[in-house]
């Protein structure tokens, strides 16, 4: 038998508190990297390094280094955004490695949302590749006294042909060390990419499969106490009072703390509550149990799902205010059809719920180790709760145990930064999954009123949509009572059919809840409203759905929105380069409608249903086929996906996001709700917030990627929104019945 | 009190109350984070560990249930990453956001253990605990698929 290891929580701490501790310290050392550290990063063996930019560094070990500094959370942008630096530096696969950012202006926008990591900055990353690319061929000219023009960098390595001369970047280091970063250089032709467009292999595949990846929730600090938060039930609600003693009686726990109130608007503020501090996870939650709390449950106290939810239809039955007119949407017409929409709230769900440490430094400087989508943002929140300067604050970004928005919102690290410094250690905050769900960010609830005039030749000649949910804006501004204008952006204004008269109004809502943005935004119930609704005008003419769409969205042309007095902003980028295309958008469905063989004859009682949409940038069209099995449930057997993202990075990625849409689309279709009773949310786990699992998963998601030299356009999110209409309307067509609420699940069909 | 039980091959004592989640005595106390936290309530398998070769949410279970016994995690399934479904999710390149993974590597793991060549609903009744919010499913049916045959 071998020696008996007794390990005890303190030998623990301090095992981690000290170099060559062995395992544990292996584990917790890249997150407790100083900032100074990163900053610096001295390369492993390198005695020496040029950096010729923010993102790269590169040693005379020949490793070069690169910054990720966006979040990873399963979109793989730790391998994405390499493979763009290492192409244009023309650096060797093997020989790079990457550091996670920390939080800091210099590395321009960190805010890892809105499918932006790759269509906003593959210029910025190409030329962060290039130019340093440039600046070893510079070192090499200097270093060998020949014209640059004649050097070439390929292979790691600069090359003078006619002087038959190599140089690896590793010896150019020293050289280049004080020559002059170049701002800019020329990028390589398309032909020439060596992993642009390539399925590379993810580099954590080997953390992610042995345990070795470092996410929020892991860091362990010498010294560190553990938090479990008691929130209001009712988003708003404050502390009337508390009795603490119970808490501090439970084995384990070291102090109780009452947080500081929440503000209005909410913004990305601690919201309040009785924090309980502990030497370890269980022991915080257990003394958290023995809380006696009174609360003042605020505001919306009152909210009930049920009741809004007819308040919500009612305000878009009503006329609301127009904001697209094209045409008169009122003329008279042989026939007219009406639909009203329904969606929950949703939570956003990740498998590992907020979770941050923070620590206050001797100097008053505070440190953060946390699963955030926007580090920026989080050292910008902590510096505020602190009442610190922004310099002072550093944002260590570990892995994110999946995002999908929820880590865009920093209040978790707040709630860490203020614990650390009220109780004088270190401390952890973790959410429970019941926290995650009950007191998160919720995707919005809507409804939506379709109207559509149809003419004695089955053409559309009129199309009224009003669309009204609580605000994401309400999250940042008081007083707000309806859509605002970036939520039209999403699957609205943009709407893509070739209708002569239409008219989009906005209805009015208020926010009872904490409402966030979730993966896809409103595009997920503005994409189920109109490809629902497009797909019942199909069955109404007696069309074929898939040939009815292509009609919808008629000849390919370019929309712009404000043609019709649209208010637009096209997810931030130009529509000149990333224009409303209805030519790919058909491209799409057509190339769909091939793969899933659209039209074939189907076995008894499965139906084929279809939708297509643009979102982030991106075209993604599905077919789904489903059928209803014996005990009623629905079952979807197959899907197909076609992304037109333009040009793509990493194709075996971008596949993993249009499988990954697949299954998160299902359980919003199927599961996802989200309600409040007396302004407490009902669910709380996933018994009662229950999402799709590998018994209802599909027996393959197909995806093809459109080839297309167009610039990148997003990829996280545009598979989602397709997906629940597809569904739906593959339910129509296998049963004749109509689904205009979500989820499937209240339909008794899940 | 403390529980004294064989982790991932090694003999330990941990200084825990007895009815403290193994979750949490393996990740708060042994330092051993691979094993995930996902719900608290053995709803979605990201915990699953090993006890005595069957697998178990460590999530729901008080840390006494492995008195005397042996416990494998995610660090303990191979030396060297090398168990042969690490191996597949490495080639299909499984993981997304990687954190629901070890619970599902240990899950496929003990099946493979169970059933050497298990079918689609084989796999889909022994992995169904398992929630991947990502949406991996289909790569992980095919992942268990390679990996029954490279051990076979």
């Amino acid at each position: 038998m071998s020696e008996l290891k007794k390990i005890s929580r303190r030998e623990f701490m301090q095992r981690t508190g000290q170099a060559g501790g062995g395992l544990v310290f292996a584990l917790t050392f890249a997150s407790a990297c100083s900032p100074a550290e990163q900053a610096i990063a001295p390369i492993a063996k390198a005695s020496a390094s040029v950096a010729p930019n923010v993102y790269v560094n590169i040693g005379n070990n020949g490793i070069v280094q690169i910054y990720c500094h966006r979040s990873e959370m399963g979109q793989g942008i730790r391998t994405s955004l390499p493979q763009v630096i290492a192409d244009e530096l023309e650096a060797d696969w093997d020989k790079i490695e990457v550091i996670q950012a920390v939080g800091h202006e210099k590395y321009g926008d960190q805010n890892t949302d809105g499918s932006t990591s790759i269509r906003r900055h593959f210029d910025l990353l190409r030329n962060a590749g290039a130019t340093a690319r440039d600046m070893m061929i510079a070192a090499a000219a200097s270093m060998w006294a020949v014209p640059a023009s004649e050097c070439v960098a390929r292979e790691h390595a600069v090359h003078h042909a006619a002087s038959d001369r190599s140089a690896g970047y590793g010896d150019l280091v020293d050289t280049a060390v004080g020559m002059p970063q170049p701002e800019s250089a020329e990028f390589k032709a398309r032909e020439n990419y060596r992993y642009i467009g390539k399925p590379m292999d993810t580099i954590d595949g080997m953390a992610f499969t042995t345990g070795g990846g470092m996410y929020g929730i892991d860091t362990a600090l010498p010294d560190m106490l553990y938090a479990s938060i008691e929130r209001c039930p009712a988003f708003g609600g404050s502390v009337v009072s508390f009795d603490g003693e119970a808490a501090r009686q439970v084995t384990g726990v070291v102090d109780v703390f009452k947080m500081p109130e929440p503000t209005v608007p909410a913004v990305f503020n601690i919201q309040g509550g009785v924090a309980v501090l502990a030497n370890n996870t269980w022991s915080a939650a257990e003394g958290r149990k023995a809380l006696s709390v009174e609360w003042d449950r605020g505001e919306n106290a009152d909210y009930q799902s049920e009741a809004y939810k007819e308040s919500l239809i009612a305000s878009a039955s009503a006329p609301g205010t127009a904001v697209l007119t094209r045409g008169d949407a009122d003329i008279e017409s042989s026939s007219t059809h009406e639909a009203i929409y329904y969606a929950p709230h949703l939570s956003q769900a990740p498998m590992e719920p907020p979770a941050a440490t923070a620590r206050i430094n001797e100097d008053g400087s505070c440190e953060v180790w946390a699963c955030t989508q926007d580090p920026q943002t989080a050292r910008n929140t902590v510096a505020a709760t602190l009442g610190l300067e922004k310099e002072q604050v550093t944002i260590n970004v570990t892995l994110l145990g999946g995002g999908f928005g929820r880590k865009s919102k920093p209040d978790f690290i707040a709630e860490a930064a203020w614990l650390a410094r009220a109780s004088g250690r270190p401390v952890k905050v973790t959410w429970s999954r019941e926290d995650d769900i009950r007191h998160g960010y919720l995707h919005s609830v809507s409804a939506q009123y379709f109207r559509a005039g149809v003419d004695d030749d089955g053409n559309t000649t009129s199309w009224l949509q009003r669309s009204s949910f609580p605000s994401i804006f309400s999250t940042f501004s008081p007083d707000v009572n309806g859509p605002s204008s970036f939520e039209l952006d999403l699957g609205l204004v943009d709407n893509p059919y070739d209708v002569p008269n239409m008219r989009i109004e906005t209805c009015d809502a208020k926010a009872h809840l904490r409402i966030g943005w979730l993966r896809s935004v409103c595009n997920v119930f503005h994409a189920f409203g109109s490809s629902g609704f497009v797909d019942e005008l199909a069955h109404a003419k007696g069309k074929d759905p898939k040939e009815h769409l292509l009609e919808m969205i008629g000849p390919a042309r370019k929309i712009d929105p404000a043609d019709d007095g649209g208010k637009y902003t096209n997810y931030g980028q130009e529509l000149a380069q990333h224009p409303i295309d209805t030519g790919r958008l058909s491209a799409v469905v057509e190339k769909v409608a091939e793969l899933a063989s659209w039209g074939r004859e189907l076995p008894d009682g499965h139906g084929l249903g279809i939708a297509v949409h643009r979102s982030f940038l991106a075209y993604v069209g599905v077919v789904a086929e489903v059928s209803v099995d014996e005990n009623g449930k629905l079952r979807v057997h197959e899907l197909w996906t076609v992304i037109d993202a333009g040009t793509v990075i990493n194709p075996d990625r971008v596949t993993a996001q249009m499988e990954g849409a697949g299954i998160f689309g299902m359980s919003l279709a199927l599961h996802g709700e989200i309600t409040a009773k007396d302004g407490a949310v009902v669910q709380g786990n996933f018994d009662t917030y229950p999402m799709t699992r590998i018994n209802e998963a599909p027996t393959e998601i197909h995806c093809h990627i459109m080839e297309s030299d167009a610039p990148p356009g997003g990829v996280g999110e545009p598979g989602v929104p397709p997906v629940a209409p597809a569904i739906v309307n593959a339910y129509f067509a296998a049963t004749g019945k109509r689904i205009r609420e979500l989820p499937l699940r209240r339909a008794g069909l899940a | 009190m403390a529980i004294e039980f064989e982790l991932n091959g090694e003999n330990v004592s941990l200084d825990v109350d007895p009815a403290m989640p193994l979750l949490w005595a393996i990740r708060d106390i042994a330092g051993l984070t691979g094993t995930k936290f996902g719900c608290g309530k053995a709803l979605c398998g990201a915990c699953t560990v090993h006890l005595n070769g069957q697998p178990m949410r460590s999530c729901s279970a008080p840390a006494s249930v492995a008195a005397g016994g042996k416990v494998t995690t995610i660090e303990g399934l191979s030396a060297a990453g090398d168990h042969p479904v690490q191996v597949a999710w490495r080639e299909l390149n499984v993981a997304q956001c990687g954190y629901c993974q070890s619970g599902q590597i240990m899950s496929a793991a003990a099946l493979l253990e169970q059933k050497p060549n298990p079918s689609d609903d084989d796999i889909d009744a022994a992995m169904s605990g398992n929630i991947c919010r990502c949406g991996t499913y289909t790569r992980i049916r095919k992942a268990i698929h390679r990996a029954a045959e490279d051990q076979s």
